[in-house]
């Protein structure tokens, strides 16, 4: 500990140190936790199956009639669906849409809420005011509710979209449609998903804007946006980190919620929501259609919520209560 | 405090009005209206049943119309459920959705906040470690999962529920007990982390060292600081309980304005869309209200803010 106390002590006469020694004292840190660590590699790891792997696999949409049910063998490793799909294939194909669900939608909800929030908390005064107003206005919209009218709105465009982008730039059919389905999902969470985020970042900034360095770099004479962008913002990646390390979890489960729901990925498209939902059906006399799945989305979510927190520790030494 | 009250009553009708506006243009924007069925009707009839309903008005005027009905209290008829105006279709389905709402609630409180004081108390031992392992298992557990899970090891397996329905009194055991769970497990998470830095402050010490018995050290001093961040989830948590319904009630076949929901949007049923959207945000700023205003019993400092 007392290593560490130096080293921030030193980092602080000489700013650039400062940057990188907080990230690496972080990661010390973090390679000290061990359920965070074991979650990281199991999160590689469901990464690689779903977008490595599952291009090796069988044809997740081929039908077989003859072979429904199929108990696990060396052909189907996981056995067959109610349709004599093969379900390892299935939940690798839709893990890629659960996991690329929840880090694109992630990212559009992280650019939006840091531009938004930083802005707002650097403006200050009536801006800040009518910006946090709107904001407001947002959050007390219910989110699933919302979600679910916009996703009925963006569904029908998107698959306008995949015909255009099959006729124009020739791609393939399926392959397209796999991924113009979830377009509306990112529209749908992104434009809602970043209000939280626009809060913490707001309350942030305010209280940097009145330190020291923003001062001299006032003073070197560098204009507002640079100060803003390349002084203050860096500043409050730490919390900007853990706080997006802990959404795309909640994202992939409101992806799973509305599929769910019908709301979402479309048949014979599947996502971790949808094989979980055609799961439930047969769920009496084939359970394993539904705990398989069931499992691998758990699985997701769990790596990535101790993520999180074991970033916010590492991160926030102070907040971490051990 | 009638004051702040009142203030945030009169900011929550621009609110509103927002909100309105906004659900009734995108609900227009989706493609398809109200009367396209599978089974297309001829043109004749169509028209005639939207010139009823006043959807062969330009849109603006049909949006005016709208909004006075609503300031006169009027939601307007179903399009889909004839002969019901929207504002009964929620008299009905709300009782339902409120009461498993509420049974998840107290579920949630009950199984959490104990949970949470414990684990703080006892950090770093068994006691902190089993339920909270249980919690995140909880937190990544989807309610879609752990339904069908409950109906088959309690209703297929051990025959004591019937799966699904809302007819007996046993019907809201299942349903609440997997949507309760998942709140547990979010309020025993945020019950402890709020425990363990209130537990740290000066006056707990201050209040050991005066001698006070421990346990009302941490009934009577820890327990109000401590409980805040869960009494701010609450309002969140309410909403979340509300909508999480949606799945929940199609689950296990309840009756519940999820579900009403969830069809109307499907239906283009402008109105009910409409009706349930202005429903759920009034029900969730007076949630907010309500929380700010128990926030303010509890903390001296938002008190004076």
């Amino acid at each position: 500990m007392s290593d560490e106390t130096i080293d921030d002590i030193r980092g602080n006469s000489a700013q650039p140190v400062e940057v990188s020694s907080l990230w690496r004292d972080a990661w010390l840190r973090m390679g000290k936790n061990k359920a965070a660590m074991a979650s990281l590699v199991l999160f590689i790891l469901m990464f690689i199956l779903c977008f490595v792997t599952a291009w090796f696999c069988k044809d997740p949409n081929a039908v077989s009639l003859t072979n429904k049910f199929a108990t696990p063998s060396v052909g189907h490793w996981m056995g067959t669906d109610a349709l004599g799909r093969d379900l390892f294939a299935r939940i690798l194909y839709g893990g890629q849409i659960s996991i690329l669900v929840g880090l694109i939608a992630t990212t559009v909800s992280v650019c939006i809420g840091v531009t938004y929030g930083a802005v707002s908390g650097f403006a200050g005064g009536r801006v800040d005011a009518t910006m946090m107003r709107v904001v407001d206005v947002l959050l007390s919209i219910p989110f699933l509710v919302v979600v679910i009218v916009l996703q009925a709105v963006f569904s029908e465009w998107s698959s306008d979209t995949s015909a255009w982008i099959v006729k124009n730039w020739k791609w393939d059919k399926t392959f397209t449609d796999r991924f113009t389905n979830i377009v509306p999902l990112f529209f749908a969470l992104g434009l809602f998903g970043w209000l939280t985020l626009a809060r913490i970042v707001r309350a942030q900034v305010m209280s940097l804007k009145v330190r020291e360095f923003v001062e001299a770099a006032t003073a070197l004479g560098y204009n507002k946006f640079r100060v803003l962008f390349r002084h203050i913002i860096p500043n409050t990646l730490g919390p900007i980190v853990v706080y997006a390390t802990l959404t795309v979890p909640s994202f992939i489960m409101y992806e799973a919620t509305l599929s769910y729901l019908g709301l979402g990925v479309e048949a014979p498209n599947s996502s971790w929501g949808i094989l979980i939902k055609e799961g439930a059906n047969f769920m009496e006399t084939h359970p394993e259609l539904l705990i398989l799945p069931g499992l691998f989305f758990s699985l997701t979510l769990f790596s990535l919520n101790f993520l999180g927190d074991g970033l916010r520790d590492a991160l926030d030494p102070k907040a971490s209560k051990d | 405090m009638a004051k702040f009250i009142l203030g945030r009553i009169l900011q929550a009708i621009p609110t509103l009005l927002v909100i309105a506006t906004l659900t009734f243009f995108m609900t227009r924007m989706a493609p398809g209206g109200p009367f396209d069925g599978e089974k297309p009707i001829p043109e004749e009839i169509k028209e005639r049943i939207e010139a009823h309903y006043g959807l062969n008005e330009p849109l603006h005027e049909q949006f005016l119309l709208y909004l006075s009905n609503l300031l006169q209290g009027d939601l307007g008829p179903s399009f889909k459920y004839i002969g019901w105006e929207v504002s009964e279709l929620i008299a009905q389905a709300f009782p339902v959705s409120a009461q498993l709402g509420l049974c998840s609630l107290a579920i949630a409180l009950t199984l959490g906040l104990p949970a949470g004081i414990v684990a703080a108390l006892r950090k770093n031992s068994p006691w902190d470690y089993v339920p909270m392992s249980i919690a995140m298992i909880g937190i990544c557990l989807p309610t879609f999962v752990l339904g069908p899970a409950l109906i088959l090891l309690f209703s297929s397996k051990l025959g004591w529920f019937s799966p699904m329905g809302w007819y007996s009194i046993s019907d809201i055991v299942l349903p609440s007990l997997t949507l309760g769970l998942f709140y547990a497990a979010y309020i025993a998470r945020l019950t402890r982390a709020g425990m363990l830095e209130t537990l740290n402050q000066d006056y707990i010490r201050t209040a050991r060292a005066k001698g006070a018995p421990p346990s009302q050290v941490v009934t009577k001093h820890a327990l109000r600081g401590g409980l805040l961040p869960v009494v701010t989830f609450l309002g969140p948590a309410f909403a979340g309980l509300i909508s999480g319904s949606f799945i929940i009630e199609s689950i296990f076949f309840i009756p519940g304005l999820g579900r009403f929901f969830v069809t109307a949007a499907f239906n283009r049923d402008y109105t009910m869309v409409l009706g349930t959207v202005l429903f759920y945000a009034t029900l969730i700023i007076l949630l907010n209200l309500l929380v700010d205003v128990i926030q303010a019993a509890l903390d001296p400092k938002a008190r004076t803010q």
